[in-house]
């Protein structure tokens, strides 16, 4: 079992390596696919070997010295909480890969774009995989030089611009938070990930975890993103490419979200439980700030870019995941979890249809699409269309599909806060993430009238769309059919991820 | 053979000995081993090149670099035993010390070195300098800086602070295009008086601790009588001064951009990380061997000085234009200001934890710094032309391996992956400040690191920007330039897997 996690960690990388290699551009890509793929099987036969019967204990454990000098380990493991963000992270890669094949952005070319692909994935697999805090910052960086080069160099508008934002805004979070990770390290005396959360905080000084939790909270609240620090977001997706803006939604965020169940709950619970009402309260206004952008640029002559709407989304919904988080509780953090899941699936979903709208249109502007009428895909390219109103509606939370569960519990968990934290604090966020959800509904049904209603006879920027293609059914598919599964079976996930968050907390 | 027995303060010996055999003084050759090979190459090479043909000068490059591995090779014997000293007083104490914190920075001085001249053979002939008088002085000039961390008196130290920097004027001189005569003349005269500066303050703590060991200074100082305080105190500052003029902290640092550009190339990679090196651990050693009764007072001192400095640096560093000229030596020159800000935080740790361990960060981050900081410039060496930032632009195109092996060299210094070493090197100076409690300085340096990622990760672009000119036949490399640059690139892959090897000193003992 260890050495299948290791391979899944080094098969990427090894990759990323070949494409220095003087191969075909073509072929390079078909590499990518290929190696992905087998990323991608990795995962599934991790997900396949792993305990189910003991998800809070950490399986396909490897722990060897590598650099004693400063006390890191190459410690690596999986649990019910980081498991289902491996298999998210290599199905959403391979499905990038594959996408990419047919639909390479304009850029400078197929290899250097695998090569920084499959880089990207081993940073972002080695996220949920490492156990040890120095080896979560070093993955924490790997998958920022990718990122910035897929942005600057694949990307459209303002590319480079919005790509020094989103590298600079994460360094900075990211060095902030390695301080407080050094600060936990040289008062507790290790990195380990497993130690230290199985002592929850005992050996650490309430000042020591005011000042680590700060730190780290900051760095994470960056990637994740919480409002007020989200400002790198919409930027960034609205120049990536389509792959980027895919990987950076469905996976990049979760790096965040990932860091603070992992990292700050368990590790310094005291310095978290100050913070929680603050961090609550900046996902509450997160949620409604979110939904108030979308909204004003869902609006007709706002000349609102379908990607950037779609990325103000984001912060609203990564909203619900800080607030299941900041309520502390297991029924809050699992809602966070499966929140985190659902919306990697979505909005990864989200992004690739309108990736090809934009492709097909040459523009995302919602008023060049819409016209007068509206852009009437479900006349022109109807099963685009409807896919993309199956998003809509999955991203809008409703039951039966991915997006209800955790928002559901997240809210749940804010009504029911830990005890300590400020009941009626709480109670005012959930009321405000429930105003929140209405918002959400009312920008996305906009977006479903225009661009998917209307007259399919007026006059339209291009003359001919073309429906799904076979490329686009491929990469798509997994995405609508995970939706749908984890919605109607939604303890697939949660029995996984509740003993782990349990065991997190010190209450199982 | 560690022989420890001579006698009666050579430096200040009285003319009538009770026991003249004991005058004669037994040395450890195998301590000195390093410095000494260096400086016998270079008399070798002033020698041989009396007697070389013009045709066959090319030699002497060569005999150099041989004399470099040579002197390197002389660090094995020392690192696998013991700490040897020599040079010793009969009162206890010795001159020269060749312990973990001499031997990793002779290891750097020397390295340095022998990178600088594999620079330089290219360099040499290209802008016809001067074959003989270069090696001689860059040999003697690596020889004061393998010395110098090895000194354990205030004499051996200035002695070899100066047999450092004093070649180093005439060799920014040597190229005689005007230029570097004014930039010789700018940074000889900043160093002179520091010089100047530095004595002063040594004659000073002389006066107060009545002695010029290192170890004898902190017990003298810890216990001189109270109406000497004022003159020991000013005399610390006073070298101190000295010292930071030489690692050009700031505001001691207005030479450094002059002077880098109108050195020749090499000498100004040279000059950022051995001439800098040197600084440092003459820093290092004044105030944690000399100057320890002092800790918090120059812990202070040091950490607003490191602050100021990596800040200042890469301001400057940030405003550079891509179509300015020499603009890729003087980022590289600012970037070097902002990288000793950085090796100083350890120094400043030390001071405030009062013991010498911080300093193993500053000895490794030195270490991992000097070898990307030197690949960097030699790949601006083999790019040439006006040095514009502008005409690195597409340079993938042009020569993919070079593009690729500056881009490494950038990201070490900005410390983002796949730089993994330089990130490990900024992670052990962030423990010593965090340790140390100094968590403002580490969150000035934070800020710092963004900074400079900015400009490193601007350059970076540029070498994978999509270029206007048509693509040319790319030039051959010279064979030695490749050389350099090869060793330099997989040293810093190597060190990237397995950043042990070089952040072993940070646990290790250092003195």
């Amino acid at each position: 079992m260890n050495a299948v996690l290791i391979a899944l960690l080094v098969l990427p990388l090894l990759g990323a390596a070949l494409m220095l290699a003087p191969i075909g551009e073509k072929q390079a890509l078909r590499l990518g696919t290929t190696v992905t793929g087998g990323t991608l099987l990795l995962a599934i036969a991790l997900a396949a070997g792993f305990d189910h019967d003991a998800p809070s204990r950490m399986q396909a454990v490897t722990d060897v010295s590598w650099i004693p000098a400063l006390d890191v380990r190459l410690h690596l493991g999986v649990d019910g909480i980081s498991l289902p963000l491996l298999v998210l992270t290599a199905l959403l890669t391979f499905l990038c890969a594959v996408y990419s094949v047919k639909k390479l952005p304009a850029g400078p070319g197929g290899r250097a774009f695998t090569g920084l692909l499959l880089l990207l994935e081993t940073g972002m697999l080695a996220t949920f995989a490492v156990l040890d805090l120095v080896l979560f910052f070093l993955a924490f960086e790997i998958v920022l030089i990718p990122m910035y080069f897929l942005i600057s160099r694949w990307g459209s508008g303002k590319k480079v611009a919005a790509a020094n934002r989103f590298i600079l805004y994460t360094l900075l979070g990211s060095a902030v938070m390695l301080l407080g990770f050094l600060l936990i390290g040289v008062k507790a005396g290790t990195f380990d990930m497993v130690k230290l959360a199985d002592a929850h905080g005992s050996g650490l000084s309430h000042t020591t975890q005011l000042i680590a939790a700060l730190a780290i909270l900051v760095g994470l609240a960056v990637k994740a993103p919480a409002w007020p620090l989200h400002s790198w977001l919409p930027d960034a997706h609205t120049a990536a490419p389509t792959a980027g803006s895919v990987l950076l939604a469905g996976v990049m965020l979760k790096m965040g979200t990932y860091g603070l169940v992992r990292v700050l709950l368990p590790i310094v619970p005291d310095g978290t439980a100050t913070y929680a009402p603050y961090l609550g309260a900046f996902a509450a206004v997160g949620i409604v700030y979110g939904s108030l952008a979308c909204l004003a640029l869902a609006r007709t002559g706002a000349k609102g870019d379908l990607k950037r709407l779609i990325a103000y989304s984001s912060v609203g919904h990564m909203g619900f995941v800080l607030l299941g988080i900041a309520s502390l509780t297991p029924t809050g953090v699992n809602g966070a979890l499966f929140a985190n899941i659902a919306h990697g699936l979505i909005t990864g979903l989200l992004f690739f249809v309108v990736g090809a709208v934009k492709d097909r249109y040459g523009t995302a502007d919602l008023d060049t699409l819409a016209g007068a009428t509206g852009a009437a895909l479900y006349g022109r390219a109807p099963r685009i269309g409807a896919l993309l109103a199956f998003a809509a509606v999955a991203s809008l939370g409703l039951p039966g599909l991915a997006g209800f569960w955790g928002e559901l519990l997240a809210m749940y968990g804010a009504f029911d806060p830990a005890a300590g934290l400020s009941r009626p604090a709480f109670v005012t966020y959930m009321v405000l993430a429930g105003l929140g959800t209405l918002l959400t509904a009312a920008y996305l049904l906009v977006v479903v009238r225009r661009v998917c209603m209307g007259d399919p006879k007026q006059p339209a920027p291009v003359a001919e769309v073309a429906d799904l293609q076979g490329y686009e059914a491929a990469s798509w598919t997994p995405l609508a059919a995970l939706t749908l599964v984890a919605g109607l079976w939604p303890a697939l996930l949660l029995g996984l991820s509740d003993p782990a968050v349990k065991h997190l907390l010190g209450s199982g | 053979m560690t022989t420890t027995h001579d006698l009666g303060q050579p430096l200040m010996t009285p003319l009538a000995v009770a026991d003249p055999g004991g005058l004669i003084q037994s040395v450890d050759w195998v301590a000195i081993a390093p410095p000494l090979i260096a400086a016998l190459a270079a008399l070798a090479v002033l020698v041989a090149d009396l007697f070389l043909p013009e045709a066959r000068k090319r030699l002497l490059g060569w005999l150099s670099a041989a004399g470099l591995l040579a002197a390197l090779a002389a660090l094995l014997p020392l690192v696998l035993g013991d700490t040897r000293s020599t040079f010793c007083f009969t009162s206890g104490g010795c001159s020269y010390t060749a312990d973990h914190f001499a031997l990793a920075f002779q290891l750097l001085a020397l390295g340095g070195a022998l990178l600088t001249a594999l620079l330089s053979l290219h360099t040499v002939e290209d802008e016809k300098l001067p074959g003989g008088e270069y090696w001689f002085l860059l040999l003697s000039s690596a020889c004061g800086a393998a010395l110098l961390p090895a000194a354990r008196d205030l004499a051996t130290l200035v002695i070899a602070l100066e047999v450092a920097t004093l070649p180093a004027f005439a060799l920014v001189a040597l190229r005689r295009d005007g230029r570097g005569a004014e930039s010789a003349l700018k940074f000889f005269l900043s160093s002179v008086t520091a010089t100047a500066v530095m004595l002063l303050g040594v004659s000073f703590v002389y006066a107060a601790a009545g002695t010029i060991q290192l170890q004898g200074i902190a017990d003298g100082l810890a216990h001189a009588p109270a109406q000497l305080k004022p003159l020991a105190e000013a005399g610390a500052v006073l070298t101190l001064v000295g010292f930071a003029f030489k690692t050009a902290a700031v505001p001691f640092h207005f030479w450094v951009p002059d002077t880098y550009v109108g050195a020749p190339l090499p000498v100004a990679g040279y000059l950022s990380v051995v001439g800098k090196a040197a600084g440092l651990a003459g820093l290092a050693l004044v105030t944690t061997l000399a100057f320890r009764p002092y800790g918090h007072t120059w812990g202070l001192v040091l950490a607003v000085l490191a602050a100021l400095t990596m800040t200042v640096g890469n301001a400057a560093a940030l405003r550079q234009r891509a179509d300015t000229p020499y603009g890729a030596v003087r980022l590289l020159a600012w970037s070097s200001v902002g990288q000793a800000g950085y090796l100083l935080v350890p120094l400043a740790a030390a001071g405030y934890a009062g013991s010498a361990e911080p300093l193993g960060a500053t000895v490794a981050y030195a270490l991992i710094y000097g070898l990307v900081n030197l690949g960097a410039f030699g790949v601006v060496a083999l790019v040439g032309g006006s040095g514009r930032l502008e005409s690195f632009r597409g340079l993938a195109g042009r020569n993919r391996w070079a593009a690729f092996a500056l881009a490494f060299f950038l990201l070490c210094l900005a410390g983002l992956p796949p730089g993994v070493v330089g990130l490990f090197g900024k992670v052990v100076v962030f423990r010593s400040a965090v340790d140390a409690g100094l968590g403002w300085l580490a969150v000035v340096m934070a800020v710092n690191v963004v900074i400079a990622l900015a400009y490193y990760l601007k350059w970076t672009a540029l070498l994978f920007a999509p270029s206007a000119e048509q693509v040319v036949a790319p030039r051959r490399v010279p064979a030695s330039l490749a050389t350099a640059l090869g060793l330099a690139a997989s040293g810093a892959v190597v060190l990237s897997v397995a950043p042990q090897l070089v952040l072993q000193v940070v646990s290790g003992s250092l003195f």
